[in-house]
């Protein structure tokens, strides 16, 4: 059936190839609509209007943020170490981009006979019959996304600056101290689905129009999971390592133009790919009204999902001032971890007695 | 204290304002309207086709920032009137006070609120600046 590269079909490699493009625009799209839906939504919530200037009701504004980045001047400091300083941006963002390639936006779709998972890492198996992704998609994900702190920490430690080496050392103590919540969060669902795959939480998930949600049945572990995750990702009110009243604006205060806006793209980035992960996890993926019967419905559940999470995150930052950093440490070590570990046991219980 | 329906109630606040509608003003496109008694940037009020000031010296001596420089000067008919009238508006409080203290009525305070200037020198406001416009 056609060529065959590696004992795979062509098509195999084209459809990952297209798969990677549409995932890597939508994140950059959605990146830069959500720096402005933002700014609008957080306007309106504040009884102003938020951009309006450039493009109709300011649509245009994130290109105009984006050419005025461009051309901002280059600035880095003396004395810094120019390699680790130039190299921290990237290391920030290359994660925030990966992790979107174990999370299913969408089922089965059927392309000239070849049947594609709308997942990356994700292939169909014709002989077996379903799909394959890789089993440990979300062990992937905690791994990927905590890479992403070594960025912050390095500009930190790279600028020369004591603001930024506080920055950085807070975005690391908060990311162990919120991980860990996160992950036993995460736990609760593997007692319940007993498997890693994501693909394979999502098809559980799918059945009774649904209330077979992850989020019916552990409440509490979405809940915390949600939390942690925005802490992990430096989210409004946990944004302790910027922090612009006590440190100037943390890790990224010696950072200008460009390389700036690539920390900020890495924060939305991971805000859409920790809301996809919820969305995954407790709300059912792509599942939806039709969703099986129609392919192409599956993806557009997903970005719905996606946004509504997405808003959420939004309105939490218009509603909550920032955490002081030991309230940030409290939280994180004396009230989610003991949770998610009573959570935990929990599960186990009901588990073992209804099963 | 239960820590949780703060946040609930905080979250249900914002969202009710997400519906309300907002109050900015589109600034340099709509201009605001400043009340009576606003004070920007003064005025020497005319009359006759002159300045009323008779160049008291009252204005400076109750300016508690010290912004007014007056010099007086006699005219034609023997009339003391302000040669030169200096308001240094990088000092200038806008406390009303010369306005207060003014026993003919000479300065006044205008509307006017936009006082950006990109030299130092340029917020030097002297007689001809300040003289009303008609």
């Amino acid at each position: 059936m056609g060529i065959e590269i590696l004992g795979l079909p062509m098509m195999y490699y084209v459809a990952m190839v297209a798969k990677v493009l549409v995932a890597f625009v939508f994140v950059l799209l959605t990146v830069a609509y959500a720096t402005y839906a933002e700014r609008k939504i957080i306007g309106h919530m504040q009884v102003r209007l938020g951009p309006m200037r450039t493009g109709w009701h300011g649509l245009l504004q994130p290109i105009a943020d984006g050419v005025k980045l461009f051309f901002k001047e280059e600035i880095i400091p003396s004395e810094a170490s120019t390699f680790a300083y130039l190299l921290a941006p990237l290391v920030a963002l290359i994660p925030a981009f990966i992790t979107f390639a174990v999370i299913p936006f969408g089922g089965v779709i059927e392309v000239s006979g070849y049947k594609i998972p709308l997942q990356i890492a994700g292939y169909f198996d014709t002989a077996a019959g379903r799909v394959f992704d890789i089993n440990v998609g979300v062990l992937y994900i905690l791994a990927m996304s905590s890479l992403g702190v070594y960025g912050i920490v390095l500009a930190g430690w790279a600028s020369n600056s004591k603001y930024s080496l506080m920055g950085g050392l807070r975005a690391s103590a908060q990311m162990i101290s919120y991980e860990l919540s996160a992950g036993l969060a995460i736990v609760s669902v593997f007692m319940l689905s007993g498997t890693l795959s994501l693909n394979e939480i999502v098809a559980q998930q799918s059945a009774s129009n649904g209330f077979n949600w992850f989020a019916f049945k552990q409440p509490l572990a979405a809940i915390m999971f949600f939390i942690c995750s925005l802490a992990e990702i430096n989210r409004t009110p946990f944004d302790l390592p910027e922090a612009e009243t006590e440190l100037v604006s943390g890790f990224c205060t010696e950072y200008s133009s460009m390389k700036y806006a690539m920390f900020f793209m890495a924060e939305y980035a991971n805000m859409v790919t920790v809301c996809a992960l919820t969305t995954t996890l407790f709300l059912g993926g792509w599942n939806g009204p039709m969703a099986v019967a129609v392919p192409l419905l599956g993806p557009v559940y997903f970005v719905a999902k996606v946004y509504i999470l997405m808003f959420v995150c939004m309105w939490i930052r218009a509603t909550l001032p920032r955490y002081r950093y030991d309230q940030l440490m409290h939280l994180g070590w004396k009230v989610l971890l003991p949770l998610s570990l009573l959570n935990i046991v929990a599960t186990g219980i009901i588990g073992y007695f209804t099963n | 204290m239960n820590p949780i329906t703060p946040i609930i109630n905080g979250l249900r606040i914002t969202l009710e304002h997400l519906f309300k509608k907002p109050v900015t003003l589109q600034y340099p496109a709509e201009r605001p309207k400043v009340a009576q008694r606003f004070r920007g940037l003064h005025a020497l009020n005319v009359s006759h086709d002159k300045a009323k000031c008779v160049a008291c010296y009252l204005c400076p001596t109750v300016c508690p920032a010290k912004c007014i420089t007056v010099e007086a000067g006699e005219d034609a008919n023997h009339d003391k009137y302000a040669a030169r009238y200096e308001i240094d508006l990088l000092r200038c409080i806008f406390c009303g006070y010369c306005v207060e203290a003014c026993p003919v009525d000479a300065v006044k305070m205008t509307g006017e609120f936009e006082l950006a200037n990109y030299h130092r020198s340029d917020f030097v406001y002297d007689k001809e600046r300040l003289l009303e416009k008609k």
